[in-house]
């Protein structure tokens, strides 16, 4: 049998899905095939195009490989382009002059950037955003200019300014209509967008009409508006719409479209039933397809028809989530409420700038559509509703409204879904096709996105598709990979219960034992701190100093100039003025930069390395401890000042504050562990949002757990009520130890209780019916840690040999150059690179 | 690799840290020193961490990555090759080397 002749016109994005659909149906033999591709690249990622300002080379969006089209037979000719189709003899000329003929031919050539026929639109420095080589023109005229115009205010001229902030332009959109994304977005929506992107520094122009464009007084560019106003900018982006390129079609007499595109039927086939075109040049049901997801439906329906003769494209979902200048942005379905009847629910919170709009049916049953702004995370849970018709909840809003963790969960869980839910829109995934994926022996996320390619085109989808792949994965009762590493085939857990019960006390043991390879600054870390959570032996023991980060080793914190903080411990935030004035002293000495922290202590910020151990002989000899501001371990615990002297007090706070400090300080954990003690319920020391909470009552303590503030933050969950001292203290000894047990590498209590199967009553049986019967042990091991307590810095300070690291070279007394401060409100600061360049010359002094 | 044919004696043996690193000052430029037991050898790479500029790879924990040897920066946590100073997570960002060894009990390098 004779192969089939199959000519492909354009090597984008789409033109590459055709090829790979080919490969993939594993019927390349029946074809010889022929690409003809006008860049001199082949197919590249243009959806992550702006990545190349952030660092991504042409390499790494590189889709088509030429040794890969190689293998698969294919002749792909780059920097050559279809000129003309001859239907008749069913051939193909080039602007090379190449004549080819064909039996079968493909038009994906895309599309190109409208730019609006202004006078003056051709002048040097107006340039387009659609290709690797408009980028490479774009860097070279910001290298020399101060201000830029994106003329278009849609998706991708948001774009586009975003790739000028980043070049360091002072950047302007200027936008025909009275709002920013005005395809997906309402008023409201638009509103909240601009407001966001002009408190990044971009300048919005709206109901702007450009007349003409000539020579700048200041800048290169004068833009001369309708309205009178002008505009001068040395460079015009271009990014008012797109237009297919269906000049082939055109000269072919092929049938097009009023307003452009090669009109196609549901097989992709054009008037001609020979040629299909498919992607951005195609125009089907009067409709384009600005995006990548629907061309590779497209594609891969072509590719089935031409070989099965079957398929067909029934258009395609056009809902968007996207990060534009790291504002969250998303529209679903009809965002504009176009359909009969429809009714909305808004939410605007001007506080927080989110904005967020539901579109349901008359009957409140279905979800239409949807528009966010400023906090999109709601978009997986609302494209499932409404691309499944999954009927909405009693009340809607409560899909948008914020959780205050007071109402039952909304989101729709990946149970839920049915079989046929597309997970993923870029590459049309459902929910189907990922347990396919999995019973075919896919064990990993990573698995499933190689096989499926599901999260693996805009990303919006990665969180779903995770989840997902977790649920399935337990549901079949598959264990979900927990490794700490390459290096340990184990769990955190499992670690630490092999170097309890095996007795292990260093790392190349438990290495030699359990582990391979040389370790990571994942294990590394994370054993050290098993070790010092079971023995609490010195941590620069020698054993141990190759475990620690950088922040343990040299016990502070190192700060971004390679300098180091400081901070003693203040149980309770409890301070006499004597010891006060020690640390201003001290500070003033080595004129470190001072600061009151969030925990109620004194941070000293800008010591070098070398003068980290003189530094603390004089706090240790003021009565000063290591604060383990360093640690994964016990950092403060916060108090109110109590009945001692507030008129409301029930209890003592600050000194049972100091009393659970000196309790716990140095025990290391999976993660830092915060305690605050509050005097009574006005709660000043602010206990619900700690590790361990510590309220005062009017018969005893309540005892709250798992609080966290930072970057999630929750309450914690109410323990135990009108607790003795003495019962408060046994349970807090026995929640840490079984925290410190069962808990994640990294994972503070908050977190671990979310994740405990059983959750707060599960560890109430544990701790007060001491269900396992583990208390006893638990109190054991704490016991031990409390005894074998020293002050890290007092050991070291008294050891030569731990000493001798604390210098910055090891050959010379010098100190490191590149530390520079400057002077700002009285105190230092670490200098910025152009402050350094001047300064270098000229260091201010140092005292050492 | 860059490298002249001079060997120069940086700092003793026993000024080494087993499986971590320290700084030397050789002609002017910082070099981050790490001594790795198991694999009987010393290696020597740039002190300055191209992501903040501060002059700290030699406090960074030493590991492996499949088959190389690393040291992870401990300001941003980006990994570089003890053997050729190239950065994992960004090409671009690769640092010097030096080849060094023990001799007599001294570390030397060729720089
Ligand atoms: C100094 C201080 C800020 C200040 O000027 O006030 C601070 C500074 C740092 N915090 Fe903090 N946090 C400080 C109080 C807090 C608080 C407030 C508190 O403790 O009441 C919180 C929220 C409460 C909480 O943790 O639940 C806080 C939540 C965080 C988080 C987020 C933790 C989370 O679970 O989401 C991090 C990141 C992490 O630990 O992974 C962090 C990490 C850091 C690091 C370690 C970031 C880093 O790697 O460089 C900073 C190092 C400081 C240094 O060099 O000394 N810091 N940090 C505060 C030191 C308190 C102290 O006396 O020890
Ligand atoms: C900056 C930017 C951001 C984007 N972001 C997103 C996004 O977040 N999500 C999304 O879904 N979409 C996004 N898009 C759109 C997406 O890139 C396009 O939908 C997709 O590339 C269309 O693929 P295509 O193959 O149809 O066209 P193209 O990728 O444009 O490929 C067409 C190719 O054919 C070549 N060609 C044209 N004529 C000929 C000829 N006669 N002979 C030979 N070769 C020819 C062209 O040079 C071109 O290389 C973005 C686009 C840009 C520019
Ligand atoms: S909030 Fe962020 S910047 Fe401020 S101290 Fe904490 S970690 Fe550092
Ligand atoms: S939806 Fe874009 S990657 Fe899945």
């Amino acid at each position: 049998m004779s192969k089939t002749k199959l000519v492909v016109a354009g090597n984008g994005m789409v033109g590459h899905q055709f090829l790979q659909s080919i490969a993939d149906s594993g019927q390349l033999e029946q074809f010889e095939i022929t690409v003809f591709c006008e860049e001199t690249r082949l197919a590249y990622d243009r959806v992550h195009l702006s990545a190349y300002f952030s660092g991504s080379s042409a390499e790494d969006l590189a889709m088509g490989d030429a040794e890969m089209y190689r293998n698969w037979g294919l002749n792909v000719l780059t920097g050559e382009k279809v000129s003309a189709i001859d239907r008749d003899n069913k051939s193909v000329t080039t602007d090379k002059g190449t004549e080819l003929a064909y039996d079968k031919l493909v038009l994906a050539t895309g599309s190109f950037p409208f730019v609006p026929p202004v006078p003056g639109h051709d002048r040097q420095q107006c340039l387009v955003y659609r290709t690797i080589d408009d980028l490479d023109a774009i860097a070279a005229v910001a290298e020399k200019s101060k201000v830029g115009v994106v003329v278009g205010g849609g998706l991708l001229g948001l774009e586009a300014a975003k790739a000028l902030t980043d070049l360091g332009l002072e950047t302007h959109v200027v936008e025909f209509a009275p709002r920013l994304m005005a395809v997906q977005l309402d008023d409201g929506g638009g509103a909240m967008l601009r407001h966001k992107i002009e408190e990044l520094g971009v300048k919005v122009h709206t109901e702007k009409n450009t007349q003409l464009i000539d020579d700048g007084e200041n800048h290169f560019h004068k833009m001369n508006f309708a309205d009178g106003e002008v505009l001068e900018t040395d460079l015009i982006l271009f990014s008012a719409g797109i237009r297919p390129r269906d000049e082939l079609a055109r000269q072919c007499d092929l049938e097009t479209g009023e307003r452009g595109g090669i009109v196609i039927n549901n097989q992709c086939q054009t008037s001609d039933p020979d040629i299909y075109a498919i992607g951005e040049c195609a125009l089907w049901n009067k409709q384009i397809f600005g995006l990548v997801a629907p061309g590779n439906q497209m594609a891969k329906v072509a590719v089935t028809h031409l070989i099965e003769g079957s398929g067909s494209f029934t258009g395609a979902d056009m809902s968007t989530k996207l990060k534009l200048m790291g504002v969250d942005v998303a529209s679903i379905g009809d965002a504009h409420g176009r359909t009969p009847g429809s009714r909305n629910y808004t939410f605007i919170d001007e506080q927080t700038e989110v904005y967020k709009k539901l579109v349901v049916s008359e009957d409140n049953k279905l979800l239409l559509g949807a528009i966010l702004v400023g906090d999109a995370e709601e978009y997986g849970t609302l494209l499932q509703y409404m691309l499944n018709g999954i009927h909405l909840p009693e009340f809607p809003d409560s899909l948008i409204l914020p959780n205050r963790g007071d109402d039952q969960q909304t989101g729709l869980g990946v149970a839920a879904l049915p079989e046929t839910a597309q997970v993923c829109s870029c590459h049309d995934v459902t929910k189907g096709d990922v347990r396919a994926a999995i019973d075919g022996g896919c064990c990993t996320i990573g698995d499933v996105k190689g096989a499926t390619k599901a999260a693996t085109g805009c990303g919006g989808c990665a969180a779903l598709v995770t989840d997902l792949v977790n649920h399935e994965l337990e549901e079949l009762g598959i264990e979900v990979n927990r490794d700490i590493c390459e290096h340990f085939p184990h769990t955190r857990q499992d670690l630490y219960n092999l170097i309890r019960v095996e007795g292990i006390r260093s790392f190349s043991e438990l290495l030699a034992k359990h582990g391979q390879g040389h370790g990571c600054e994942i294990c590394r870390p994370a054993v050290g701190n098993i070790l010092a959570s079971c023995w609490n032996d010195y941590i620069l023991t020698e054993s141990n100093v190759s475990l620690q980060d950088t922040n343990d080793t040299f016990m502070a914190n190192m700060q971004k100039d390679g300098t180091y903080s400081i901070v003693p411990r203040v149980p309770g935030g409890e301070i006499t003025p004597d010891k006060l004035i020690a640390l201003g002293q001290v500070a003033k000495k080595y004129n470190l930069y001072t600061k009151i922290t969030g925990g109620q202590r004194v941070d000293l910020f800008g010591a070098r390395l070398e003068q980290l151990p003189p530094i603390w002989q004089e706090l240790i000899d003021s009565g000063f401890e290591t604060g383990h501001a360093y640690g994964k371990s016990l950092r403060t615990v916060k108090s109110c000042v109590g009945s001692t002297w507030c008129r409301f007090g029930v209890d003592d706070s600050a000194g049972l504050a100091i009393e659970l400090e000196d309790r716990y300080k140095g025990l290391r954990a999976p993660h830092k562990i915060k305690f605050a003690v509050s005097g009574c319920t006005r709660e000043c020391a602010e206990a619900q949002s700690k590790d361990i909470g510590v309220i005062a009552t009017e018969n005893g303590w309540n005892l709250y757990v798992c609080g966290n503030g930072g970057m999630k933050p929750r309450h914690g969950d109410l323990f135990a009520t009108d607790l003795d001292k003495d019962t408060l203290i046994r349970y807090i000894d026995c929640i840490l130890m079984f925290y410190i047990k069962t808990a994640d590498r990294l994972q503070r209590t908050s977190v671990w209780m979310d994740n405990l199967e059983g959750g707060l009553d599960y560890l109430q049986q544990v701790i007060i019916n001491d269900s396992l019967s583990l208390n006893d042990e638990l109190a054991e091991q704490m016991k031990q840690v409390i005894e074998s307590y020293q002050c890290e810095w007092k050991t070291t300070l008294q050891s030569p040999e731990a000493l001798k690291r604390f210098r910055h070279f090891v050959n010379s007394e010098t100190s490191d150059d590149n530390i520079v401060f400057v002077e700002e409100r009285q105190q230092i600061r670490p200098a910025r690179l152009d402050e350094k360049a001047e300064l270098i010359a000229q260091p201010i002094k140092m005292v050492s | 690799m860059t490298s002249s044919t001079h060997w120069t004696t940086v700092c003793k043996q026993t000024d080494l840290v087993l499986d971590s690193g320290i700084c030397a000052l050789v002609n002017e430029i910082q070099v981050a020193l790490f001594c790795l037991p198991s694999q009987d050898a010393v290696f020597a790479i740039a002190n300055t961490d191209p992501f903040s500029q501060a002059n700290v790879l030699s406090r960074g924990l030493v590991g492996s990555l499949g088959e190389d040897l690393v040291v992870a920066s401990p300001v941003y946590k980006q990994h570089f090759c003890l053997r050729s100073g190239r950065c994992f997570e960004d090409e671009s960002q690769s640092i010097s080397s030096w080849p060094a060894r023990i001799e007599n009990g001294n570390v030397e390098i060729l720089i």
